[in-house]
């Protein structure tokens, strides 16, 4: 005869009650450990649907996600010709913000390299619409952009139409990408309004100008090569490259990395550099709220045992005056325990499963999360029975007796 | 041999100030079929003599022998386990009939005979019977609240009984009921210890109910100051006492 079970079946309403509201702090639990799995997702969500296997960015920098970084679009014919590389491609990030509907829309905008086998990193497969076929002005969007084709979004200086639908993808910060040409994307990204080239050359103008010492030839030389400086387009922030079958990836990224201007980052490094540094802060505090709520958890159940307990002095003192083995005791306390865990554990996993596709950002249930934090629930609620058990060990017999 | 036998049987509960010797010095013997009833006033150590023999209460210094076991001399005997004395040899029967709550009539007679051992099915069918036989068989199912005071206390006295015990131990069991309970109760422990051989020991301060019984003690401070016998049962003269 289970004696937990018929103990529970006497008062199931407050059992299952606090076991329920137990499940909605695991639910939190558990969605928090998904919160994070999905962050690491999206974080490399664009390095993955790239499927480059080199990353050549500026020298001393994470870029192009952690840090920003720029180079010259032409180093794309130098790598190419790096011996292992089977193409190289360049492309450029940024994140764009817009007002839509009366609020702000935030998304992300890759530039690359539209011609057919010449471009790296473009829309991964598409569900509606076809892919940009020509130079300017259009566009394939990510559906969370929530776009239907042929719709128009005025960036920079001109219109752009959406010829084409890719499924989700977000960048690392959450945001919905979208993609152009390369040559839109610097345009949008380099091209300012006429006023403002006006001012900066007004300003280069004023500046030469105070430096009588000049002679004409230096003035015209200097404002030359500053307004080739400051009004160049054909930066990027990274060139990706593929290698050839059978390259060995470090021996590339030597050769690369020895020109003193550029580094070449493997996919790995990248990953690296996205899961460990930018999130690391968002693990470790997730992951301090998760510990905390287990904690509370933990607490809750210790409490809701030991009172359970102290209801039950007389039972356990008439158990042990009939002869009860600490075996029986303990059980029935343990088995509540446990109970009650498992009972919050698949409260809180249906919760999350039904609605984490409603959750703002990405929720990733991971298998192997999940069961380890049962491995952690069902120690917890061994652990909290403790108390209950060590006050129910203590009962003495004698106490059957009183009136 | 002997179901009860104890010897010397102190119990001081405190010290200094506070120190109250509960039993001093009792000794006595009871057989197999024997009905004893140790009557007193409130106070006098009757539910403390009781409690000894009953081994949750442990004696300051004397002996307590249960079916030829030893098991206090001065204090527990070391490396015997107590509880399965209780559970296999004692059938405890209170004021309160102190049936589990949770449990149904059935179920709080079964839980005595599965922690000893019993199968589900075994449990189950001698739990029946014994429910039927004290007049029980109708709430099977009923959990204690939902019995009267006489019914629960039957149900208690079937727990006592379930695994056959050698020795009853009985702490005012008619004291929470009426007189007509009361006498029932009392009639069918005088049936218990004819028909299955048990040494019942019946602690009351109701004189009335100790009509038919074997032996009784009269206890006073602690003291067994008076043992006057009912008719002699051919099971002492037999144990050679
Ligand atoms: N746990 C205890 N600690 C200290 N003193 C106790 C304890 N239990 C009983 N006593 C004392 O021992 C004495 C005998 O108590 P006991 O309970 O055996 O009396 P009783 O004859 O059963 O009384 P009643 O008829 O009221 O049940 C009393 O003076 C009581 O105060
Ligand atoms: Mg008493």
């Amino acid at each position: 005869m289970n004696l937990a079970l018929r103990d529970i079946r006497h008062h199931r309403g407050r059992f299952v009650l606090t076991s329920i509201g137990l499940g909605l702090l695991l639910g939190v639990v558990i969605s928090m450990g998904g919160i994070y799995r999905g962050l690491v997702a999206d974080a490399v969500a664009i390095l993955q649907s790239t499927g480059a296997d080199l990353w050549v960015v500026q020298q001393n920098t994470n870029g192009p996600f952690a840090e920003s970084s720029r180079i010259q679009e032409d180093l794309r014919y130098r790598i190419a010709a790096v011996p292992g590389v089977a193409q190289a491609a360049p492309l450029s990030f940024q994140s764009v913000q817009i007002e839509r509907r009366g609020k702000p829309f935030r998304f992300f905008l890759i530039g690359y390299d539209y011609r057919p086998g010449l471009g790296l990193g473009g829309p991964p497969a598409l569900i509606a619409g076809r892919p940009i076929a020509q130079k300017h002005y259009q566009m394939v969007v990510s559906q969370a952009m929530n776009m239907p084709l042929g719709d128009t979004i005025h960036l920079g200086l001109h219109d752009y139409t959406v010829v084409g639908i890719t499924g989700k993808l977000v960048s690392s910060s959450g945001d919905p990408v979208a993609f152009v040409t390369l040559a839109d994307a610097q345009d949008i990204q380099f091209k300012q309004e006429n006023n403002a080239i006006r001012n900066d050359r007004a300003r280069l103008a004023a500046w030469v100008a105070a430096r009588p010492g000049l002679g004409a030839g230096q003035e015209r030389l200097l404002k030359a090569s500053l307004a080739g400086l400051t009004e160049s387009t054909h930066t990027v922030n990274t060139v990706v490259a593929r290698l050839a079958p059978g390259a060995e990836l470090g021996r590339v990224q030597a050769v690369i990395g020895r020109w003193n201007h550029l580094r070449a980052l493997s996919t790995e490094e990248q990953v690296e550099i996205l899961t460990k540094g930018m999130i690391e802060k968002a693990r470790m505090q997730l992951g301090m709220f998760r510990v905390i709520l287990l904690v509370i958890s933990g607490v809750i159940i210790s409490l809701i045992i030991y009172t359970s307990t102290l209801d039950k002095i007389r039972v356990i003192a008439t158990l042990k005056l009939i002869g009860s083995q600490n075996r029986v005791i303990v059980a029935m306390i343990l088995q509540q325990s446990l109970l009650m865990g498992l009972i919050a554990y698949f409260t809180g996993y249906v919760l999350v499963r039904l609605t984490h596709k409603n959750f703002p950002r990405r929720i990733e249930l991971v298998p192997l999360d999940l069961q380890v934090l049962f491995v952690i629930v069902l120690v917890i609620c061994t652990v909290s029975s403790l108390v209950g058990i060590r006050k129910a060990m203590r009962v003495d017999p004698a106490e059957a007796l009183g009136g | 041999m002997f179901a009860v036998e104890i010897a010397h049987l102190t119990k001081v509960y405190g010290q200094g100030e506070t120190k109250v010797v509960a039993i001093a010095d009792a000794s006595f013997q009871v057989v197999p079929g024997e009905l004893i009833a140790i009557l007193g006033p409130s106070g006098s150590g009757k539910t403390t003599l009781l409690t000894s023999i009953g081994l949750i209460n442990e004696p300051s210094q004397g002996q307590v022998v249960i079916d030829g076991q030893l098991l206090a001399d001065d204090g527990w005997l070391p490396g015997v386990d107590l509880k399965r004395v209780r559970r296999e040899k004692l059938g405890f029967i209170f004021q309160h009939h102190n049936l589990i709550p949770f449990l149904t009539a059935l179920e709080n007679v079964m839980v005595a005979l599965e922690i000893n051992g019993h199968s589900r099915a075994a449990a189950k069918a001698r739990a029946l019977e014994l429910l039927a036989a004290l007049n029980l068989s109708r709430r099977p199912h009923n959990y204690p609240a939902a019995l009267s005071g006489g019914e629960a206390q039957r149900v208690a006295i079937a727990r006592a009984l379930a695994n056959r015990p050698k020795v009853i131990l009985a702490d005012e069991p008619t004291a929470a009921l009426d007189t007509e309970n009361g006498k029932n109760v009392m009639a069918m422990l005088k049936q218990i210890a004819v028909e299955n051989r048990s040494a019942v020991l019946v602690v009351t301060h109701d004189q009335r109910m100790v009509e038919g019984f074997d032996r009784i003690f009269e206890v006073r401070d602690g003291r067994i100051v008076k043992e006057s016998k009912g008719w002699k049962v051919e099971g002492l003269a037999a144990a050679g006492a």
